[in-house]
């Protein structure tokens, strides 16, 4: 074995492992649509394999912030976004979407991915509700009564936009109690409200289990909640001391029914109702089983690109990018003959192997990553018109072909190595700092700049040093 | 063997002024449409709300735009006439998510009665990440800039040319902001990674011949610093414009026959790949000529 031939061992070993790793990823989107979904539902989608951006598959893209204000003072900022990433993970995943990417972002943001789902109130509903489910007594007294009156007559709203009462409502309440507005009950009536006492004996944290069941009476959608051991204890306690009363069942600050306590209430387990459609009550049990966020979310970034905009644009996006990649090719080996062709292997080389590290990473990609795609096959190209150009230099000094090649190499490689270095240089700071889409064009142009150096220069060296071991006479470039 | 062009000796130093009154016109130009018409801001930096409709009957965008107004809603409209598709965008600071959304499907529903439209994308950004946004991406450009800066010191052993390499990126970058303000098109992240790459374009350019001056100061110690130069950018003339004519190829065919969606990405990398060129012949060398004392070598 000579040190030619572990070379050519090396190149044909890596393009036999970048097929092994792009089969997974080719078996995969020659699937049709129902077979992916299935295998997803199963959770059985395959890991290592390139996925589709939000911009190219379609779905949607966002941006919580938990609301640390809300937050109780005890507990650690880390703590609860990792609890919230969880409860979060655990929603979507019971709503049954594939493959959802969600992450911490900074200090107290969370970006969640949804591919494919573009119907964004349902998915908005699902992950930012917080979902605190309180057990309440309303209180009945005399004052609070001609609170909750003068409430639902008033003109302007009597809770301010996050939920404390105006300053002419606060006045008027019981010490120990606060105002609360019932769920929306049917168009045109007026919002009703209720003056609650502010100690919490129950909260959802004892929830075992909550699902839909349609009530006997009426055939509406109602929600069935179980209390774990714990849970039903205190409730049977709680529902034993205060029978006749009336108990308030709040959700996120609104009260969805206060039924009266009839008898003590044992076997820990419970009924919500209230004018819930059923898509609305399926996706309550769902957060309810969930669990509560610590503390309430807001979005403060959202993207969505239907499923036949990502189309088009892959369409689009992809064939000018063929036609151009295809121009490249055929301009390569019109100008520089054999030469241009070795290099254009060298390309599609680099191409197959740009695509299996990234299958093999698990990336995205995404339109920007199109185009750090492109700009480093770019810059593969001009590294080979760099060396067959010195070839050409020391062609016309008449030299010999076998010293023509390694002398063209070494002159070539200080330009390519420092050009190569300075756009690494300022990808890697985008890859740092850049989030979406600048990410994405910075992670396709790390790795496509490193496979370029080692295709447009190794690879193509390997070629020509194979092809002198037949003591060529002449050199067409 | 073909040929593009036969080897030359133009002398690029002698024209340097030239060079520099060129690129001092095109970039005043642009600075003084920055100045007065200001860059068009995209959502990403300025937060708000876009939405991409496409309608199932034809509908003009003056209609739209009365829509909007009738709803009250200062909108940007813009048609991406392939698709009968219209994007609607309400920049500023909004806190609610949905709100402004609500309220553009809401006006078009009742001022446009009977065409019913797909929502084929939706953005919402808002002020907190717009700001954060664009700090990001001030950081990246300036930490790579200063990266780039030390690198290329280091490897030709001047900072000089290290500078005269980065002068040229702003000389690129400010000619594409410049036009891209002449020609109202939006500066949103997509264009801030299509800069970089024409800074990392540029400076690859660059680097091609300072490497060539490098080289020939080696081979001929005693050459004045101009000729130098001179014979350095004709030598590599060659692969400067094959390179760069092949990109631009790609790039041109990306800006006609790309879509709408990529066309403002196309755009600035238009300009840029041909001014990339340029400032490389034209000023990057030209800088180190005029700074290093011309025929005097260190």
């Amino acid at each position: 074995m000579t040190k030619l031939h572990w070379k050519i061992g090396t190149v044909l070993g890596l393009l036999i492992l970048s097929f092994w790793l792009l089969y997974p990823g080719i078996e995969w989107y020659t699937k049709t649509n129902d077979e992916r979904a299935k295998t997803e539902a199963m959770r059985m989608r395959p890991t290592r394999i390139l996925n589709l951006g939000l911009d190219l598959r379609g779905g949607t893209h966002l941006l919580l912030e938990l609301d640390v204000n809300k937050l109780d003072k005890k507990e650690q900022l880390n703590d609860a976004m990792a609890r919230a990433i969880e409860i979060i993970r655990n929603r979507v995943d019971q709503y049954g979407v594939g493959e959802t990417p969600i992450a911490r972002q900074g200090d107290h943001w969370i970006s969640v991915d949804l591919p494919g789902i573009s119907n964004t109130e349902e998915a908005e509903n699902l992950i930012g509700k917080t979902a605190l489910l309180e057990f309440r007594l309303v209180n009945d007294s005399s004052d609070a009564q001609a609170v909750m009156t003068k409430a639902e007559n008033m003109d302007a709203p009597p809770l301010n936009k996050d939920g404390t009462p105006t300053p002419e409502i606060a006045k008027l309440l019981p010490k120990g109690s606060g105002l609360f507005k019932a769920a929306p009950g049917p168009e045109g009536e007026r919002t009703r409200y209720y003056v609650l006492f502010d100690s919490v004996p129950v909260t959802g944290a004892f929830l075992e289990n909550a699902r839909v069941a349609t009530d006997q009476q009426f055939g509406t959608p109602n929600i069935d909640f179980t209390f774990n051991k714990e849970g039903g204890k205190i409730f049977e306690n709680f529902t034993g001391a205060n029978v006749g009363k009336y108990l308030a069942i709040v959700l996120d600050g609104v009260v969805h029914s206060a039924p009266v306590i009839k008898t003590r209430i044992g076997g820990g387990s419970g009924v919500i109702e209230g004018s819930f459609t059923m898509e609305e009550a399926r996706n309550l049990a769902i957060i309810l089983r969930a669990g509560a966020l610590p503390a309430p979310v807001n979005i403060i970034e959202k993207r969505v690109v239907g499923p036949e905009l990502g189309e088009d644009s892959i369409k689009k996006g992809v064939s000018a990018a063929g036609i151009g990649f295809i121009l490249v090719v055929i301009f390569m080996v019109v100008y520089y003959k054999a030469g241009g062709l070795v290099a254009d292997i060298a390309l599609a080389l680099n191409f197959v192997l740009l695509l299996a590290a990234m299958s093999y990473f698990g990336a995205t990609l995404t339109l920007p990553g199109i185009a750090g795609m492109i700009l480093s096959l770019a810059m593969a190209i001009d590294a080979n018109v760099l060396i067959l150009e010195r070839m050409r230099e020391e062609m016309a000094l008449s030299k010999p072909v076998a010293m023509i090649i390694p002398t063209a190499y070494d002159k070539a490689w200080s330009a390519i190595l420092d050009s190569n270095v300075t756009t690494w240089i300022a990808a890697i700071f985008l890859f740092q700092f850049g989030s979406g889409p600048v990410k994405g064009f910075a992670v396709t142009l790390t790795i496509g700049l490193l496979l370029g150096m080692f295709t447009s220069v190794f690879v193509t060296r390997v070629i020509y040093e194979f092809w002198l071991t037949s003591n060529p006479k002449e050199l067409s470039i | 063997m073909m040929i593009l062009i036969k080897k030359t000796n133009i002398n690029f130093m002698a024209k340097r002024h030239i060079f520099f009154a060129i690129s001092a016109v095109v970039i005043g130009a642009g600075l003084l449409s920055m100045s007065i018409k200001g860059l068009n801001l995209g959502l990403d930096f300025t937060g708000g709300t876009l939405l991409q409709l496409r309608f199932e009957q034809p509908v003009t965008t003056a209609e739209i735009r009365g829509a909007m107004s009738k709803g009250g809603l200062d909108a940007v409209i813009q048609s991406l006439s392939d698709r009968n598709s219209y994007q609607i965008k309400v920049k500023g600071s909004q806190e609610n998510a949905r709100e402004t959304a609500d309220k553009i499907i809401s006006s078009l529903t009742a001022n446009l009665p009977g065409n019913k439209f797909n929502e084929e994308k939706q953005d919402y950004v808002g002020p907190v990440v717009g700001r954060d946004l664009a700090k990001k991406a001030l950081f990246a450009i300036i930490l790579s800039f200063f990266g780039i800066i030390v690198y290329v010191a280091f490897r030709f052993s001047n900072p000089t040319w290290g500078a005269a390499g980065v002068l040229a990126i702003f000389h690129d970058v400010a000619v594409v902001m410049g036009a891209m303000s002449i020609t109202n098109r939006e500066i949103d992240l997509v264009i801030v990674a299509a800069l970089l790459t024409i800074a990392g374009y540029s400076i690859n350019d660059t680097i091609v011949i300072f490497d060539r001056m490098r080289e020939n100061m080696r081979i001929f110690p005693k050459m004045p610093l101009g000729q130098l130069a001179n014979t350095s950018v004709n030598e590599t003339l060659s692969r400067t414009l094959i390179t760069n004519l092949t990109v631009l190829g790609v790039v041109l065919i990306l800006f006609v026959f790309g879509g709408e969606v990529i066309n403002n990405f196309a755009f600035a990398m238009l300009v840029g790949s041909i001014c990339g060129t340029y400032s490389t012949i034209a000023i990057a060398t030209p800088l180190v000529y005029q700074w290093e004392g011309k025929g005097h070598r260190k």
